[in-house]
């Protein structure tokens, strides 16, 4: 579908805008980062838990820990809608919602959907937020 | 409005503080102060319109990357009349939605009053065909649904 592509397109910038932000930071994992991890593990017994910190990729201090990707893959997610799927994951991670997470992008798949399309996605590029000079690569 | 305007034209003229969309663009509403947050007002404000987003920023000048995700689709679907709510305008209306719809994150979407998620959802929605289904349950013929229907028959 054409508006696809183009939709898939802001993204596929946005990608290489957010790779190479993300692989200047540290390898090491934050706090926040292993929190989200245990919650959702212990929550969803995931199959797949793919979790990216993006917030290199915005306007916050280097090393933040408040711009979040997930892909999460778990057969508890059957049956339920992306709007149920995603509630769940928000359930789990209230504390770092109503904490330190601002931004919590979610792919919620069913073990079969996953194997169609195993692919953490990226994220668009930030638009500065509230912040008044916009975030520039 | 006359209709010899140019669409640029008259969108400037609604963009901004103006009461409603019109038939030329979504409609920024200035949410009234005192009480911005709370659940009576926000009942009103997601009943009042079909298509009612709450966004950083506005369609001309999106603050946030998913909410710029968000208002690209609803311009590959031609949807023109929505209500857009700014809440880096307002601290109240901010927390307040996020209570509300018991979602913790902006943008959000709404859909004949029903709440129906953030960026990532309506992404999907656009990308399965949900989102064109929905949008003609509400009398909302997307145009992508036109593009389709080429496709399809040729």
């Amino acid at each position: 579908m054409l508006s696809g592509q183009l939709v898939g397109s802001l993204f596929s910038m946005a990608g290489r805008v957010c790779v190479s932000r993300g692989s200047a930071r540290s390898g090491a994992i934050g706090p926040v980062e292993a929190a989200i991890r245990t919650k959702l593990e212990q929550a969803l017994n995931p199959e797949v838990l793919e979790l990216r910190n993006e917030s290199g990729g915005h306007a916050v201090p280097p090393g933040s820990e408040t711009h979040f990707r997930v892909a999460v893959v778990s057969s508890r997610f059957e049956g339920l809608s992306p709007l149920q799927r995603h509630r769940l994951v928000h359930a789990a991670l209230s504390d770092e919602l109503a904490g330190p997470v601002h931004a919590l992008a979610i792919q919620a798949r069913t073990p079969a959907q996953w194997r169609e399309n195993p692919q953490l996605d990226t994220s668009p590029p930030c638009l500065g937020g509230s912040k008044k000079i916009r975030g520039t690569p | 409005m006359s209709g010899s305007l140019g669409r640029a034209a008259a969108a400037l003229l609604c963009w901004g503080h103006s009461a409603g969309g019109g038939l030329w663009g979504p409609g920024v509403r200035a949410a009234s102060s005192g009480g911005s947050g709370s659940s009576e007002h926000l009942d009103m404000l997601v009943k009042k319109d079909r298509v009612v987003v709450f966004l950083k920023g506005t369609p001309e000048q999106p603050q946030c990357g998913f909410s710029n995700t968000v208002v690209q689709i609803l311009r590959l679907h031609s949807i023109r009349d929505y209500a857009v709510y700014n809440v880096l305008d307002d601290p109240q209306l901010r927390q307040g939605i996020k209570a509300y719809s018991n979602w913790p994150t902006i943008p959000q979407v709404y859909l004949n009053s029903e709440f129906v998620g953030g960026c990532d959802i309506l992404l999907q929605m656009h990308q399965n065909g949900d989102l064109v289904e929905e949008l003609k349950k509400l009398g909302i013929r997307s145009t992508l649904l036109d593009e389709k229907k080429d496709q399809d028959s040729k």
